[in-house]
């Protein structure tokens, strides 16, 4: 097989387009894509401050070369979760790729920060860790990038992970879900812009960006994602994808394109109005945020377990000592 | 041939070569939508042939558990 723009051996096909190319130019294939995305829905500026989440996965290491590649302002930011050696292993995935770049890079320790990780999180509140996991990156996310004046959050999310949130939406008709689902959410009171560009992406075709641009990142998977319904609804649509290849992109573009302007002009109105959390003051649609209840929850326990001090309280806004390496 | 597979934890396996990476794949039970094949630095598409003395890997690209 030969590169469609070259004679050379093709390394990478993008069946879905019936396209294949040679490592060079599947690089300059795959960044014209993160561009397409990013003009399209005009997600970033060359004058915006761009918060790059990163895990240190393949996905938002591919993603925060790409941006540094095509010219943004891009700062790292980093979350220590506290699953156990995972965490540590995924701060020095993503320390590395900064340092060896010379790219600005914050984190966030949530023990330090909150006072306890993760797993302890999910334990005492009793609920899914990816569900309080999610909840709380989210939050972190949007706080760093209002407090410290950045115009945009861009995550690693990919073409599977949008085109499986789709499906698990649909098929529990989650409307409120599937209304907000997208490639860009704007920005709103203390509420930041957040920007998908690797949308229209799968994860193999960015697993190939990144070995060939020989990236460091954490190939480990979470010990806590085995059994997560997001892993069948993938492995579902990859089957799909196989006998129909172009599957994943035609249900998300055309969800998008189709459906959900019908679906938002006809739940308008429905929409919960945001209002400043009692806590914190972030936005939510109650009178205090999901984060500030599961964590003030979680602390009771703690308390109650003797895992905390009797004396410790929830604070809501903490100072949030990042550790900032240049 | 020796086959390294990485999705995500790493097992090797022997298969008689030489074949073709969609029949390697298709032995293996791994669909070629989720992984990358690579013989060292050399990433392969799936009619590319991998000899019997190769040794490649297998890479997951599926992650789950995502926000």
């Amino acid at each position: 097989m030969k590169c469609k723009k070259c004679d050379r051996k093709a390394a990478v096909e993008v069946r879905r387009q019936g396209l294949a190319f040679c490592p060079e130019h599947y690089l300059e294939w795959f960044e014209h894509q993160v561009t397409r995305a990013i003009k399209r829905h005009q997600m970033l500026r060359h004058r915006d401050r761009v918060l790059v989440a990163v895990s240190g996965g393949k996905d938002s290491i591919a993603l925060w070369e790409a941006l540094r590649r095509l010219g943004y302002n891009t700062t790292g930011l980093h979350i220590q979760l506290g699953i156990d050696g995972y965490s540590k292993r995924a701060l020095e995935a993503t320390h590395r790729y900064a340092t060896e770049r010379g790219l600005p890079l914050i984190v966030v320790d949530l023990k330090e920060a909150y006072r306890l990780t993760i797993p302890e999180l999910a334990e005492l509140t009793r609920r899914k860790t990816c569900s309080v996991c999610g909840l709380t990156k989210r939050y972190v996310m949007n706080r760093v990038a209002v407090e410290e004046g950045f115009d945009v959050v861009a995550t690693g999310h990919n073409l599977d992970d949008e085109a499986s949130v789709l499906l698990g939406n649909t098929l529990h008709w989650q409307t409120d879900a599937l209304v907000r689902q997208g490639p860009l959410l704007p920005a709103g009171e203390k509420l930041a812009k957040r920007a998908k560009p690797l949308y229209l992406l799968t994860e193999r075709e960015i697993l190939a960006y990144t070995l060939l641009r020989r990236l460091p990142y954490q190939h480990e998977e979470c010990p806590f994602a085995a059994g997560a319904k997001s892993l069948v609804y993938k492995e579902a649509l990859n089957k799909i994808e196989t006998m129909s290849p172009g599957t994943k992109q035609a249900f998300l573009e055309g969800y998008l394109k189709k459906i959900q302007p019908l679906l938002q002009e006809g739940l308008k109105g429905e929409a919960p109005e945001l209002r400043a959390c009692e806590r914190c003051g972030y936005p939510t649609t109650g009178p205090v945020c999901a984060f500030c209840k599961t964590w003030d929850l979680a602390l009771t326990w703690a308390k109650r377990k003797d895992l905390l001090p009797g004396a410790t309280v929830f604070e809501a806004k903490p100072k949030l000592t990042f550790a900032t390496k240049t | 041939m020796k086959v390294v597979l990485r999705t995500p934890e790493k097992e090797e396996r022997e298969l008689k070569g030489p074949k073709r990476v969609r029949e390697l794949l298709a032995e293996l039970g791994v669909n070629p939508e989720g992984v990358i094949v690579a013989r060292g630095e050399e990433l392969l598409t799936l009619d590319d042939e991998v000899a019997d003395e190769d040794t490649v890997e297998v890479i997951s690209a599926v992650s789950g558990g995502r926000a």
